[in-house]
């Protein structure tokens, strides 16, 4: 069974890992639709 | 001469009102062009309406009033022309957005996607997901479970390595969570929300779609792993064809031959690797949107060498609009991931509560010694001769 947990703490390395890598590159999808680049969103 | 040319202005008087006739009746002259309640009702039906009628009446600048004049500041077009411009991509629309699919704000191309989104596409999953566990269980009352049929050894033989193991599980775990968050997000609007309302959904879909892209990539890496320590062990070869003439010995009895994978093991394999590697392409097309335009280009492709006529099929829709590049990705991404996972429903129920034996070899490593002499004969008897040269040696 131990590869079978290793696969499990490789899974949640991985996804972590990887959401760490995009957000730090700074890409999410959801900016690939919308900026708030150019509008003033408080007062 | 007289008398002929008599003839011929008659002829020609009697042939004009057939001539006209012909000139086609404008079935919109009672609307001056515009829609008619008989359009409108066909449309409320379902009934295809050619719409070209209306694509183009924009506005004519020609006949608008000077700008400086009361209501002349659209340039000759009424509200209901710059809506058609909007929903037909006419108009001249400017933003700051500087995104692919910015300027297209109404996207009329789309509605039958997302018709068949919310209808069609649910009752495919439903139906192939449901069929396959029903027939799964159906299988299991008529076969029952495939039993070991000799005396069992009490010896093993080692089947998989840990890292075989390993990518294995990482596969296994992975695909399992993104089949769960999938159809989470694919029955999101039309069946949870109804359920359990948009508050719960809300927190539910974040967490589904956190998991569900993240989770992806280990996916892609189990993948590679996988093909790259067992594709050598799936080239089909003539024992597959012995195997799948006795349909793999599955009712009847008998075990016919077969190396370290069988010809249906075979098939599950390369069933992952392609349909995987098509979901996985198809997922990082929507994991990064409009950055990969993988059908326009297959589209142009196929039409090119009349690919759709073959069929009796029209042309495929090329250029595709930003938009339509998402929709079709998304649309395959999901009916691959449904294919696969109602093969992978087989794949489990054999991998486990189907078959004796079978669920050592990747939990363990290591499988009865008949277990292996059944299923997989060939390899069994090399792996057991390997072994008895090399105690023989020492
Ligand atoms: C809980 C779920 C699963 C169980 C219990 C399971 C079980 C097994 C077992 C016991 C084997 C070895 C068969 C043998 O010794 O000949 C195997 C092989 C394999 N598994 Fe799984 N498996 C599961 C999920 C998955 C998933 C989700 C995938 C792919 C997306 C997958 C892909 C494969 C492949 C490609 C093989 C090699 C070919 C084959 O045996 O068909 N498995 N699995």
């Amino acid at each position: 069974m131990k590869p079978f947990l290793i696969a499990l703490v490789a899974l949640v390395a991985i996804s972590v890992g990887a959401n760490q890598i995009l957000t730090e590159i700074g890409f999410s999808t959801s900016t690939a639709g919308t900026s708030t680049g150019n509008v003033r969103l408080t007062d | 001469m007289m008398r002929l040319f008599g003839l011929i202005v008659l002829l020609w008087t009697l042939a004009v009102p057939v001539i006209a006739q012909d000139v086609p009746v404008d079935p919109r002259a009672s609307t001056g062009g515009a829609q008619t309640l008989e359009d409108i009702l066909r449309r409320q039906e379902g009934i295809a309406v050619d719409d070209q009628f209306r694509r183009d009446l924009t506005g004519d600048p020609e006949a608008a009033a000077a700008t400086v004049d009361q209501l002349g500041t659209l340039g000759g077009a009424s509200d209901p022309d710059l809506w058609r411009a909007i929903r037909y991509g006419t108009a001249d629309i400017t933003t700051q957005a500087r995104g692919p699919a910015a300027k297209t704000l109404i996207q009329d191309g789309g509605m039958w996607w997302l018709q068949f989104r919310e209808g069609p596409l649910l009752k495919i999953a439903i139906y192939l997901l449901g069929g396959t566990l029903l027939l799964l269980t159906l299988f299991y009352f008529i076969r029952g479970r495939i039993r070991i049929d000799g005396e069992k050894t009490g010896r093993t033989i080692t089947r998989f390595k840990a890292f075989e193991r390993f990518g294995h599980w990482l596969l296994a775990s992975s695909f399992i969570l993104l089949g769960i968050t999938g159809l989470l997000s694919l029955f999101g609007r039309k069946v949870l929300i109804p359920a359990f309302g948009h508050e719960a959904f809300s927190a539910l879909a974040n967490l589904s779609k956190w998991i569900h892209n993240n989770i992806s990539w280990a996916f892609m890496v189990a993948l590679i792993i996988i093909f790259v320590v067992w594709v050598v062990h799936n080239l089909p070869d003539k024992t597959d064809l012995q195997w799948l003439a006795k349909g793999g010995g599955i009712f009847g009895g008998g075990h016919p031959p077969a190396k370290k994978f069988n010809a249906g093991q075979k098939l599950i394999f390369w069933a992952v690797i392609v349909l995987g590697t098509s979901i996985s392409l198809s997922g990082l097309s929507l994991l990064f949107p409009f950055e990969f335009n993988l059908f326009g280009h297959t589209f142009s492709t196929l039409n090119g060498w009349g690919a759709p006529g073959w069929f009796g099929l029209a042309d495929l829709p090329y250029p595709l609009a930003p938009q339509e590049e998402m929709q079709y990705a998304q649309l395959w991404h999901a009916i691959v991931s449904i294919i696969l996972t109602a093969i992978i429903f087989a794949h489990i129920y054999l991998g486990s509560v189907g078959m004796e034996g079978a669920f050592d070899a990747m939990a363990k490593g290591e499988v009865e010694e008949q277990w292996a002499r059944e299923h997989h004969s060939i390899w069994a008897q090399r792996v057991i001769d390997d072994e008895t040269r090399r105690t023989g040696a020492n």
